[in-house]
Order: structure tokens, then C-alpha cells, then sequence
């Protein structure tokens, strides 16, 4: 098998951001507003509290560059001092709801247990609070500091926090780098803040972004509703100001409208741009599609074989194009044989299984090449090819038996509802023919297995239920995708001995893809050997195993520990350290 | 059996989650330099008593001597003196190494967290370490993600090696790897061992690789010890009925061997349990 997973790529959330059109803009955005508010005294060219009597709702001239207000106050110097305590405000929430929720959920969600209970208690019943109702009735008691509204409303906005930083602390608890730091005598205390505050930055810089949003629009909804200092230039008190006048000056409510909404749409995507570039890394860009050319293998069909690959390549986009994983693959598997598949990963040997499956992960194509099957062309066709083979003559049993089922669907379901559409039998028979596949397989209670749910049975009898229903059409070639890596040894063997009994009963070709040369040697008839997406050998099992030709089959199985010299203890004596 | 030169007993160890018994009655014994290999199927066990070992898993009652103290149930940061001599190295190498550090961060921690060094003192060892498991010296400002499984594997061990280890719990530790890589990792273990002197109890799954690297064998199944004995012995000649079914049922590399061994194996006919 391959890993094509991509690691999360850590880098630090302001370059994430920086590196997406959008997100720059965002920030640019932000800068801009944060250093205006920063700067205001400097910049604003009036008071803002100066009255002009003559410049009551006046149109902007020379003078107001953005006209003034129902009082007779500049607008431009409102805003920008509006712009600074809208900047205040948000970070007193957002810092009081971080340092709440984080510090809190760091802890709940390393050490779990009561502590996690009752913190998970308490930011639930914060939750269930009405935000504005219990602002307004803190702003009777305490008095018209907005300062200390933004603060009370951090503590109602923490539990965000906290269920964000708890979850992803549950995550990273249980890897095993933070098993690592305790052995090398790390202290709790430092691991929370070494190993996983690191694992949670970047979401809860995201979540920073959006609250932060969130904070300046309630606070200018407070402001607008009249609580608040009123000598204090707010854009809700700006707004609301205009609101009253929406008559005889309307231009007045767009500054402050598009004063919150360009802050608050740049928070959101600033956000948002952090989210995907933590998330999706780099998204293979996709050059104009390639057309896949097939080669029809000329002339000559083995009536042999059921199944010819030539030259088959397979690839991937990435971000320089495609990157080939299958170069070039030649090979014929013929009736009832057991073909085996092996090398390292990376090699491409489950590339090319999925290949003949038609079941390439996202992304991948057939680039050129030929896949025969008794006769039919597949490759360069598209899906309908495949979809009218796979599950009629060629079956899949998968590595991972557990992953293969549907957790929610009883085994019974989900082996009768394939055959009744695939192969148009009646509920009845379905399940007649299901019940005999599960007893043929090996299953000592075929009729409770049938009523089990997946997790109620374990990794080898799940293993057994997907070859029942790989067989069930009676297929031509079964494609084993290392069927046993993920299974215990005796079962192994048991499953193993299985896939014999059945090849020889049902008479089809297998084809297994597999690592262990255990393997191979226990049920191959033929052997290819792959590296690096080509085949290097391809020779009778016997023949692979007493005279392998090429160099790296030789390293590999020089590499086959089977029966090493047993290391001799020589007491304490090289012990001296 | 408990012999004073042992460098670490388990003695009588029974570990229960909750109402579940994992482990009973668990008489385990590592002699300094010596490598005690402890095989086991799934369930079976074997990452508990390492992880109880550690100190990083619970003990329900019996002794886990280590140097003549007494660690069952003493978490990490609490053991003192020989006892924290004791390191890991863990299955998989992608997640046993934190992606947000260097291999630089990953080394020195240890090493500044027991106060055995001052920071630029463990920016020095950090170069010994590494040529020590064959890694370039250029490897400590690099992060995990830009190294392979088998190299990763190998920052992994070098970590473990930072604080002198007198015994280093393996567990799991080529299961992740690659033939090729699998092979040249044990050789390392080997020859580290051989240099200095360090014991591993070393817990896998693959009788293969327990035969090759181990001097003593343990075969654990369903929370209990079947057998114990030398590598020769317990690997060639096993006694108990699960040993030689666990034997049998590996393949070997070999058709005509392996026909001969799966006939052998059918040939014990012991009813199969239900996989």
C-alpha cells in the first residue's frame, strides 16, 4: 500500500494567511484600520467632539472631508477614533474569551476526567445564556463602561473557545509523541504548554479572527442601542446617530456601515484563508486534462490470460503536473492463477491493483497504456467499463476489513443488498446465498453473524464476511489488496489457507498485493516484483525465491529474516556504561 | 529467578482497566545489555506491561523493580535516579515525533527537561546523537515530515539515547518499516546495544524480528506469560501449543519450506480458535 496522505503542514498562521490573494487583502485591510485607530489623534483632523453648528449633517466639502454628523462633529475623526474603541473593545473579549476558554479547555482535555466535567458543565451553562439579554441587564448594574460590557460578553463568548481547544486537545492527547515527552521526564505542566498548545495555535487563531468579527458587531449593536458612554465616538454610536437623521442626512450611515463591514468581512476572511491553508496545503492544480491513450495490445490476445496490462502508466497531479506512479507496467495474469504483487511502498503495487479496479483515489488517472481484461479493453474508457465489471467478475478484498464495513448496517445487509442488485436475485435467495457464503467461508454461526452489526465481530471474521461477498458473483479475478497485513499471524494463516480453498474451488485468478514474501512464497503461483512504480522481476514463485535475476530482488529477500543466528548473551560484561 | 543482577523484575504484575484483567500475574526479568524479546498477537498484552514499564500505564498490584526501586505505577517526571534511565521508542515514527519541532528541539528536550544539560550543551550532544544513528548532522534543523519512516526512526532511538539509557522499551519498533528498512534499523539496535551496553525489552508482534535481535524470549497471550525461555529455545523449539502455532502460522520465504510448514501447521489441529 502507498501513503499519499500529505502530513498537515505546520507553518505559522500569518504566513498561511499572507500566502492566498484574499487573505493578504484581509490583512492589508486590517493593518490599515487597526494603525488609523492607532493613530487617530495624529490623523483626525478635528476633535472628535468639536461642534460646528453650521456643519449639522453637511455633505462632505473641504473642510469635512466626510461631511458631519447631527451634532455638527466631524465624521472622518469620529470614525477613525471609533475605529480605535471598536479595536479595544474586540480585543478585551477576545482575550478574556481566549484566555478563558483555551487555558480551561488546555486542561479539561489533557487531564480529562472531573475536571473536564465540570468545565464542560459550566461553559454549557454559559452557552445557554441569551448574550444581549445578560449584557443589558450587567450594563443596568454596572454602569455605561462599553469596556466592561466587551469583557462580560469574552466570558460568554469563552465556551467557543474551550470546546474548540478541548477537542483538539483529545486528539493530540493520545499520539504518541506526547507518550514520548512524559518517558524523557517532561512534567505535565510543560507538555501542555511545549507539545500541545502548539497542535492548537492555528484553529484557535482562526477562531481568534471570527470572534473578534463577532465582537465588533455586537458591541456596535450595544453602542447603537444607545448603552455605552455617549462622549466616547463609537461607529455604533455613529450609526446610531445617523439613524436618527436617516432623513435629512443619509450619506451619514454608510461610514460607519462600511467602517464595520469591511473589519468584520476582513476578520472572516482572514480567517477563512488561515483555515485553508492549514488545511488543504497545497490543492493539486490540475493542467488541462490528458486524455488517456490506449495501446491496444496488437494483435496477439492470450486466450490464456485473463488479465494484460501493457505499458500502463498511472498518475497524480501535483503541483509540477503529474507525477507518474505506475511507469510503464507490463503484465499478464492468466486463468486461475495467483499472481503476486510485491515490493515496497512507493512501489506502485497498489496503484496498479486499483488501476484494473477502475478505483484510483482522487486525482489519479490512467495516463497511457493498456488493461485487458478477458478481452475488454479498460483503459481510456471511462467509469460505466469498470462499474459493469467490479462486483460481477472482478472483486476486491481490501487491507482494512473494519474500514470496508458500514458501521450502521447489519452484515446481512450489506452482503444481500450487493448480489440483489448486481446479480438480480430476490431477497430470499439473497440471503440463502449469503448464509451459505458465510458458513463456506468459515464462519461457525453463519445466521449471527448475519444479524451482527461490524464492531460486534472482530478483524478476522470481518475479513471473512468481505471474501464471502468478493465471491459471491462467482468472479473471474479477485484482486487482494494486502488481504492479512492488518490481521494477527495465526489468523493470518487461517484466511491465507481460505483464499487457497476458495481459488480452487471457484477456479478464478487472484492477484495479491502484498509485502510479505511469506506470503507470496505460501500462495503465489507467479511473482512480480515492483520498485519505484516499474516491475523488476517476474518469475514462477519457485524460481523468484531459488534464482531471483535482478539485484533488488536479492537485497529484498537478503532482507527476510527468516531464521537469523540467535544472538548469544554474553553477560554483564558489555555492559559498562 | 529473581537474581540480584537483573537490571529490571516484574514481579507478579496484574494490571486491570477497570473490571477487565489485562495483565496476570506477569513475571518478566532483563538482565543489563540484554535484549528480552516479548511476542504476542493483538490483545494480548505485551504494549501494557511495556507502557507499565515506562511508568506511562497503570499498575494494579505487583513490583516493577528497576536498579533495586521500586517503579510500578511512578509516572516519568516522578522517578529519580536510575530510574530514569529508562526510555521508548514507539511503533510509528510519524506520530511519535512532534511535527512542530526539529529534530534539533526533539533531541535536546530531554535532556533539558531532566536538567541534565544547559541548552548549549545539548545543542552539542545533538550532533553525537545523530552520527551515533547514522543521521547527517545537517538532520537537526530539519523537521520529521522531511525525513523517510526508517529516518524518522532513527531520531526516535536517538532521542531515547540522550539520556544514557540502561534499558530502552521498544515497542512495535520496525513494525512501521519497510523490508529494506526494517533490516538495517535492527542492525542498528544491534550495534547500539553492542557499544553501549543499553537493554531493550522489545515487544513485537513478528516472531521473525523477535528471534533475530532478542537473547531472551517471552510469549505473551490473553494477559498471560506462556513461555519464557532463551531465544534458541522458545524461537526452535517451543513448548507450549500457542508458541508453536504462533511459529507455524508466520510464513517463511521459502515455497517448499512453507508447503511443509502449513501441513505442519494443519497437522496440530488445534480447534482453531474462532479469528
Amino acid at each position: 500500500m502507498s501513503n499519499h496522505t500529505t502530513e498537515p503542514h505546520r507553518i505559522s498562521p500569518l504566513r498561511a494567511a499572507f500566502s492566498n490573494p484574499l487573505g493578504l487583502i484581509a490583512s492589508v485591510i486590517l493593518a490599515l484600520v487597526l494603525l488609523a485607530g492607532l493613530a487617530a489623534p495624529a490623523l483626525a483632523p478635528y476633535d472628535p467632539a468639536k461642534v460646528m453648528i453650521f456643519k449639522v449633517n453637511a455633505l462632505p466639502d473641504a473642510e469635512y472631508l466626510l461631511g458631519g454628523d447631527g451634532s455638527g462633529r466631524d465624521n472622518l475623526s469620529r470614525l477613525l477614533y471609533g475605529a480605535r474603541n471598536t479595536f479595544i473593545g474586540a480585543a478585551i473579549s477576545v482575550v478574556v474569551a481566549a484566555m478563558i476558554g483555551v487555558t480551561a479547555g488546555l486542561f479539561a482535555g489533557y487531564y480529562g476526567r472531573s475536571f473536564d466535567t465540570i468545565t464542560s458543565w459550566v461553559a454549557d451553562g454559559l452557552m445557554a445564556l441569551p448574550a444581549i439579554i445578560v449584557l443589558l441587564a450587567f450594563f443596568q448594574a454596572l454602569g455605561s463602561s462599553i469596556y466592561l460590557s466587551m469583557a462580560v460578553f469574552g466570558i460568554l463568548l469563552s465556551p467557543g473557545f474551550f470546546r474548540l481547544t478541548r477537542s483538539l486537545v483529545r486528539s493530540v492527547r493520545n499520539e504518541l509523541y506526547i507518550d514520548a515527552a512524559r518517558v524523557s521526564g517532561l512534567g505535565d505542566l510543560r507538555i501542555i504548554l511545549r507539545h500541545i498548545l502548539l497542535a492548537v495555535r492555528a484553529p484557535v487563531v482562526i477562531q481568534v479572527s471570527i470572534v473578534a468579527g463577532i465582537s465588533i458587531v455586537v458591541q456596535a449593536g450595544l453602542e447603537f442601542l444607545g448603552l455605552g458612554d455617549a462622549s466616547v465616538p463609537t461607529w455604533g454610536g455613529m450609526l446610531q446617530d445617523a439613524f436618527d437623521n436617516l432623513y435629512t442626512a443619509q450619506q451619514n450611515v454608510y461610514w460607519p456601515g462600511l467602517a464595520i463591514s469591511i473589519t468584520v468581512a476582513s476578520l472572516v476572511l482572514l480567517a477563512n484563508s488561515v483555515r485553508d491553508a492549514m488545511q488543504g496545503g497545497m490543492r493539486p492544480r490540475l493542467s488541462a486534462p490528458i486524455q488517456a491513450q490506449s495501446n491496444p495490445v496488437n494483435g496477439s490476445i492470450d486466450p490464456q490470460a485473463i488479465l494484460q496490462l501493457r505499458d500502463l502508466v498511472v498518475a497524480y497531479p501535483d503541483r509540477q503536473g503529474w507525477r507518474n506512479v505506475v511507469k510503464g507496467v507490463s503484465l499478464t495474469v492468466k486463468r486461475g492463477e495467483v499472481f503476486g504483487l510485491v515490493g515496497e511502498s512507493g512501489s506502485g503495487k497498489t496503484q496498479t491493483a486499483f488501476a484494473v479496479l477502475g478505483l484510483l483515489s482522487a486525482g489519479g488517472r490512467i495516463l497511457s497504456g493498456s488493461i485487458r481484461f478477458d478481452g475488454i479493453e479498460l483503459a481510456g474508457g471511462d467509469d460505466t467499463q469498470f462499474k459493469a465489471l467490479r462486483g460481477r467478475r472482478i472483486a476486491y478484498v481490501p487491507q482494512e476489513p473494519m474500514s470496508n464495513l458500514d458501521p450502521s448496517f447489519k452484515i446481512g445487509d450489506q452482503l444481500t443488498e450487493p448480489m440483489q442488485a448486481v446479480l438480480g436475485l430476490s431477497r430470499a435467495q439473497a440471503k440463502a446465498r449469503a448464509l451459505e457464503l458465510l458458513g463456506r467461508v468459515g464462519l461457525r454461526d453463519p445466521e449471527r453473524v448475519f444479524k451482527a452489526y461490524p464492531h460486534q465481530i472482530s478483524g478476522g471474521m470481518a475479513q471473512r464476511v468481505l471474501i464471502a461477498g468478493a465471491v459471491s458473483c462467482n468472479p473471474d479475478l479477485l484482486i487482494a489488496d494486502e488481504p492479512t497485513t492488518a490481521l494477527d499471524v495465526t489468523v493470518q494463516a487461517e484466511v491465507l489457507d481460505l483464499l487457497r480453498d476458495l481459488q480452487a474451488e471457484f477456479g478464478m485468478s487472484i492477484i495479491i498485493v502484498t509485502h510479505n514474501f511469506g506470503v507470496v512464497a505460501d500462495m503465489c503461483d507467479t511473482v512480480a516484483v515492483m520498485r519505484e512504480g516499474t516491475i523488476v522481476e517476474v518469475a514462477g514463485t519457485r524460481d523468484l525465491f531459488t534464482r531471483p535475476t535482478h539485484e533488488y530482488t536479492r537485497m529484498l529477500l537478503d532482507c527476510v529474516l527468516d531464521d537469523p543466528p540467535v544472538r548469544r548473551y554474553s553477560g554483564v560484561a558489555e555492559a559498562s556504561r | 529467578m529473581n537474581n540480584s543482577q537483573d537490571l529490571l523484575i516484574c514481579d507478579k504484575v496484574n494490571i486491570n482497566f477497570g473490571a477487565k484483567q489485562v495483565l496476570r500475574n506477569v513475571n518478566l526479568t532483563v538482565r543489563p545489555g540484554e535484549t528480552v524479546g516479548l511476542v504476542g498477537e493483538s490483545g494480548s498484552g505485551k504494549t501494557t506491561i511495556g507502557r507499565a514499564v515506562l511508568g506511562i500505564g497503570p499498575v494494579s498490584s505487583g513490583r516493577i523493580v528497576f536498579e533495586g526501586q521500586d517503579i510500578a505505577g511512578v509516572s516519568p517526571n516522578r522517578r529519580t535516579g536510575e530510574a530514569t534511565r529508562i526510555q521508548a521508542v514507539f511503533q510509528d515514527p510519524y506520530s511519535s515525533l512532534n511535527p512542530s519541532m526539529t529534530v534539533e528541539d526533539i533531541l535536546t528536550e530531554p535532556l533539558v527537561a531532566r536538567g541534565m544539560a544547559t541548552a548549549a550543551q545539548a545543542r552539542m550532544k545533538v550532533k553525537e546523537l545523530l552520527s551515533q544513528v547514522a543521521l547527517p548532522s545537517n538532520a537537526s534543523a530539519r523537521f520529521p515530515r522531511e525525513f523517510s519512516g526508517g529516518q524518522r526512526q532513527r531520531v526516535a532511538i536517538a532521542r531515547a539515547l540522550a539520556l544514557s539509557p540502561r534499558l530502552i522499551v521498544c515497542d512495535e519498533p520496525v513494525s512501521a518499516l519497510d523490508l529494506s528498512t526494517q533490516a538495517r534499523v535492527l542492525d542498528l539496535f544491534i550495534a547500539l546495544q553492542e557499544q553501549t551496553g543499553v537493554a531493550y525489552l522489545f515487544i513485537s508482534h513478528d516472531l521473525a524480528v523477535v528471534r533475530a535481535i532478542s537473547h531472551r524470549v517471552a510469549v505473551m497471550r490473553a494477559g498471560e506469560i506462556v513461555e519464557f525461555g532463551e531465544c534458541e529455545d522458545v524461537t526452535s523449539r517451543p513448548q507450549h501449543a500457542y508458541t508453536q502455532r504462533l511459529l507455524l502460522a508466520a510464513p517463511v520465504a521459502d515455497p517448499v519450506r512453507q508447503a511443509e510448514r502449513r501441513a505442519a501447521l494443519r497437522a496440530l489441529n488445534v480447534p482453531s480458535s474462532q479469528s
